[in-house]
Order: structure tokens, then sequence, then C-alpha cells
């Protein structure tokens, strides 16, 4: 009897039940509110979008599934220069003669790329900091803490530019400064929550059944927080999204990936703000419309940790 | 050799201003199946001497001297990861007081149990040991199926009962119960009491019940334990106890609880408050607030005196037992003593000018 429970197949299924009935408990948060709703639907179309973007070949099927962008995003001359929207080029065309929508549609991909893995790895950060300093306390606290205070005095903006100046504008840059900066504001957050719930009965029976600090930690205190990093994770989203266009309009991106800010920075450098209106909107309101689908839903997971919230409205 | 053997225990919390002597020279046995209750005020340290068995207690706490000789193995010595793995929960464990928040709240009561078993016994599997978190709960009188449901689901009543459950899961030697019913009401209270000693009866297990419920001790423990000021100031079997206890304290705290038999008695508290634990002066701990007080007590403190059948009392006045008996049921006894040292001096006023 006892073989069957523990074959691999049952446990499968036993984690994808577990984790089906997980997502499931956390999508209740967004029945009957419209914005999350929204942001939901927003940010699932710009997955999508960012997803089948380009042409993606997949070899041992030997299918090709054709991108989105309907022209070479790079390729100059595909249209005349600076041509205003038509059939042809729903967004018209750059100073080179590039298609806009088909680099919108391209941009799409890096913007994902830099939002999804600058968060998770800063909130994977934060939330590890925040979790041993609180749950040790003491020298280890203090000096976690003070690393913090030192990271909350770094300018984002000038310690980014330094920093891909020295090793060299490319994507992985570009996180690399984002989640250097980014950790901070979570590890702070975590911490205070773990700081309380550390006294908590629960972690004082778990220690008495003779659990070491390590499983305390990462299997009875940090489920409790989770919650609190997942709103951070969203927000962290947006906010990385965002620095990632600063950093590419001043014209310190990675000049091989074609991302939302750096398409500004190039109508900037073209010097066709003022003409090229099909040109500077679309990726500003691209930008605008991600960061506030991401907000929107960090709003509605806000209401899963704090429920205060849910009797607001 | 008794199961369980402390031997002039010492734990002291260190604070700003010293030492609190939480637990100050202790000595207590517990035999197999044998039920000991600790009874006294609260912050009087019975906590305090109860985590220190299976060294639970926050960082600024530490045993400072003394032994816990736990079945031959002396649990004072252990590594932390000994601790672990031999002793806690599988040797000795624990019913928290308040069982509600006991649990942690993000999983299920069972899969928290099993994750016990399977903590402490590497070769039992997932499957046998939700059978056995079943029939824990049937025997309890829970509801097997609630098995699945998260704590925050469960009654008051409920979750103590799975705590219990949980307490018992690795059939131990030894249970701490930390006040076990103290958040519950009467009616559940008794009944919880008898689930607890009829599982206690049917493992054999030893049981330390913390409480200031005269009333429950009375009625769950073959021997009591009286704590006040971090020492054991008297023990001996329940009995003895409630019916011709010798030191001062026992008296006044018996006094403090109601005889349903005599409707004309009053209940008599003792003034006071417990005393400060921080570097305590020599001299017996509850002087202040005793009406017998003399100068001897101020001075010295008493050593703990047998009075037969391992009746301990730590008094220089318990051989006038028949008179402190006495006076101890009178009311005026109480009420007309001075609270502190009655010829203490006024500390001097020195002024500079």
């Amino acid at each position: 009897m006892s073989t069957e429970t523990n074959s691999p197949v049952t446990r499968l299924f036993d984690g994808v039940a577990n984790s089906a009935r997980f997502i499931r408990d956390k999508f209740e948060a967004f029945e009957g509110d419209r914005l999350g709703q929204i942001g939901l639907v927003i940010l699932a179309t710009f997955i999508f979008i960012g997803i089948f973007a380009r042409p993606i070949t997949i070899d041992f099927l030997n299918i090709t599934i054709p991108g989105l962008a309907p022209h070479d995003p790079t390729a100059t001359r595909v249209g005349g220069r600076l041509e205003p929207p038509s059939l042809e080029h729903p967004l018209g065309t750059t100073v080179l003669g590039r298609d806009v929508f088909s680099q919108l549609i391209a941009g799409t991909r890096v913007t994902l790329l830099v939002g999804s893995l600058a968060a998770f790895m800063a909130v994977f950060i934060g939330t590890n900091i925040g979790l041993v300093s609180a749950y040790f306390g003491g020298w280890v606290d203090d000096v976690l803490m003070r690393i913090t205070d030192i990271v909350y005095a770094v300018p984002f903006l000038p310690f980014a530019i330094v920093l891909v100046a020295i090793l060299g504008s490319s994507i992985v840059n570009i996180i690399v400064a984002i989640v250097l900066v980014l950790w901070r504001s979570t590890a702070r957050v975590i911490r205070s929550q773990v700081l309380s719930h550390k006294q908590r009965p629960y972690v004082e029976s778990a220690e008495a059944i003779g659990a070491s600090h390590v499983r305390i930690m990462y299997l009875h205190i940090l489920p409790n927080v989770l919650p609190l990093a997942f709103l951070y994770a969203a927000f962290a989203v947006g906010w990385a999204v965002i620095a990632e266009a600063s950093l590419s309009f001043l014209g310190f991106g990675d000049p091989t990936m074609l991302s939302w800010g750096e398409m500004i920075f190039n109508v900037y450098t073209a010097d066709a703000i003022r003409v090229a209106w099909w040109w500077v909107f679309p990726p500003g309101i691209a930008i605008m419309l991600f960061v506030m689908s991401v907000f929107f839903i960090g709003r509605t997971l806000e209401k899963v940790v704090n429920p205060e919230l849910r009797h607001q409205e | 050799m008794s199961l369980l053997e402390i031997t002039d225990l010492k734990t002291y919390y260190r604070a700003s201003d010293g030492w609190v002597r939480a637990t100050d020279g202790v000595s207590l046995s517990v035999d197999r199946g044998e039920t000991v209750g600790l009874v006294g005020e609260s912050g009087s340290g019975k906590t305090t001497l109860a985590k220190s068995i299976i060294r639970l207690f926050p960082k600024n706490a530490e045993i400072v001297d003394g032994s816990i000789n736990y079945d031959g193995t002396e649990i004072t010595e252990l590594t932390d990861r000994q601790l672990r793995k031999q002793i806690r929960w599988s040797e000795i464990s624990m019913i928290p007081q308040n069982a509600m928040n006991g649990f942690d709240p993000v999983y299920t009561v069972g899969s928290q149990i099993v994750e016990v078993i399977r903590y402490h016994e590497d070769d039992t599997s997932k499957k046998e040991a939700r059978k056995r978190a079943r029939e824990l709960f049937n025997e309890l009188g829970i509801d097997p199926d609630r098995i699945d449901d998260y704590p925050h689901q469960f009654s008051g009543g409920m979750a103590q009962r799975a705590m219990i459950a949980l307490a018992l899961c690795l059939s131990p030697n030894i249970i701490l119960a930390d006040e076990p019913t103290t958040a519950l009401d009467v009616v559940i209270q008794d009944r919880i009491l008898e689930t607890i000693k009829e599982k206690q009866r049917e493992i054999d297990s030893a049981m330390i019940m913390i409480t200031h419920d005269m009333s429950v001790v009375s009625e769950t423990c073959d021997r009591i334990a009286v704590v006040y000021g971090g020492r054991v100031v008297e023990i001996a079997d329940a009995e003895t106890i409630m019916m011709s206890p010798r030191h001062p304290y026992t008296l006044g705290l018996r006094n403090a609880f109601p005889d349903i038999s005599d409707e004309d008695k009053d209940l008599i508290s003792i003034p006071g408050t417990p005393p400060d634990l921080v570097d305590p002066d020599e001299g017996c701990r509850f002087a202040p607030r005793c009406p017998f007080a003399t100068e001897e007590c101020w001075e010295v403190t008493p050593e703990a005196e047998d009075y037969g059948d391992g009746h301990m009392v730590e008094c220089h006045r318990a051989d006038e037992i028949e008179y402190l008996q006495e006076e101890a049921a009178k009311k005026e006894t109480w009420m007309e003593q001075e609270i502190g040292r009655p010829d203490e001096t006024p500390p001097e006023v020195t002024s500079d000018d």
C-alpha cells in the first residue's frame, strides 16, 4: 500500500492539485474587483504579444510560428521616412523607414523580460535578507539592515548609469543594476513582518516540536509572509519597467535589444518628437498601460495582505 | 531513579538591570506515569521551569546552573541538534496555552500532525501518518474528516483537542501542559482535562501541568509543587497540599479559591504582588507578604525540609503547622498585615546642603 502513496506519479498529482488549489485561492481576491481584472487582462495581452512577437521556430518539429510583428523591426526602408500611419504601416514609420508597429510589438518582449526577471530577483533577494535578518536578530540583523540602509542611500539613476558605463550596456547589466537597488524595500517590509511572526505561538510550537531554524524560517514563517512578497513583486515589476525605460531613454539601453524606452530615445535623437507623434505616443502609452496593469494587480493583491482594504468599498 | 530529575536548576533571564532569576534553585522529580502540577501566580516562574526542561526559551534566557536529567540523559549538556532530534516532542512534548495560535495558520491541521510524525520517524509513510492522525482525532472526539481543515476553521475547544492530538502523536514520555485549559470555558475545560488524563494513562506518560487554577490541579494531579518567586516553596501529594499544607503561601492560595461546601466562607486573597526577581536579597521571598514573617525569615533563605512522604517545605515556621493553619484561615490575618518589612528603617534622607 505504502509504495503506491510514495510513487512519483501520485506525488506529482498531489503537487498539481495543491498548486491548482493555491492559485485558485489567490485568484479569489480578483472576484468582483474590476480594476484587478482589467489589470490581469492587460497583462495577459502583453504576455501573449511578448511571447509571439517574433517568429518562433521549433527545430525538431520543423514548424515556424509566425510572429505578430508584420515587418522586421530592425529592417530599414520598409516604408518611406517618417510616414504617418497608413494601412500598410498602422503606426507609421521611423526616420530610417522602420515600421513603428513592429518595433512596438518587438519591444514588449524586452519589457517583459526586464520587468519579470528584475522583479523576481529583487524580491527573492529582499525576502531572504528580510527573513534571515529578522529571524536571527542581533548582529546578523544589524549587519544586514545597515547594508540595506546603505542601499537606500543610493540614488538609482546615477548608480545605474555608472554601473552600465563601467560594465557596458547589455540587458543583463541593466537587470543587475535594477536588482541591486530594488531589493531594499522588500527586505525592510519582510523583516518587519517576520519580526512580528517570530513572536507568535506557532513558531514556539514548531520549536518545541524540534524543527530547525531553517525549517521554521522557510516552512513556517515564509509561507505566512509570502503574500506580502507577492505584492512587492507586483510593484517591483512596474518599477523595473520604468527604470529600464528611463535608462534606455537616457541612451544606456542595450543597443541590440529594442525596448519601448529605447524607441523614445530614438525619436529624441532623431529630433522628431514634434513631428512624428505616431512614433512617440505608442511606446509611451504602452509603458503606461503595462505599469498600470501591474499596479492594478498589486492593488488587488494588497487586499489579500491587508484585509482592512476589503471593507472599504 | 525517576524519569525526570531536576536538581538545583537555575534559569535566569538577562535584563538591562541584572539577572532575572525566574527559576532559582529548583529541584523536582517526576516519575513515569505521574502527573505533577505546578501552581503559582503569574510571574512566579512556573512556565520558565517547565520550558527549561526542553530548553525552550528566548535568547536572553540561560540555564546558569543545575542539572536536568531525563532518563539518564543530561539535557543541559545536549547540543541543539541532539535536543531537537532526540528529546523535543518524541520524548517530551508540550500542549501550549493558546492552541488556536499554536498551529501554523497556512497549513491544514492534519498536514501539521503528519509533518511532525514524519519529521521524527523517518520510515513512516505519509499515508500511515495520516491514518494515525485520523485515529487520534477520532479518539479525542474530533470528526476525522476535519483533518483537512485549517486552524482558523476550528473552534477553541476543538483546536485545543487538535493540539493535544499533536502533543500525543509520538507517544511522548512526558507532556508539558502549559495552562492547557485557561482559554476555554469551564464545561469544555473539564472535558479536555478528562481527555488528556485518559490519553495520558493510555500511553503511560508523565505530565507536568502548569496552572494557576487550584481546582484544576487538585482534580488532575498526583503531586503538586507550589512555585513562588522562582522557587518551589512546597511540594507534596495533592491531598496533602489541599488538606494540610505547611507553607503560608500555599495556605493563602488555598484561601483564594472558593469552597462550594462552605457557603459562608469569604474568599481571602493574598495582599501584595509577586516579588521582583531581579537579583533578589537573601531571605524568604514570601516574607514581604507573609503575615507570619519573623526576623529570621528576612535574613536567612529557608532550606527545603522534609516532613515525611516527600512533603518538602521551604519555610522557617513550617513546624508550627497548627498555629499557621488556624491563623491563615482568618481573614484578618491577611488583611491587617503590613506589606514589607515591619521594622524597616525608612531610607535616610541625605542632602548636600
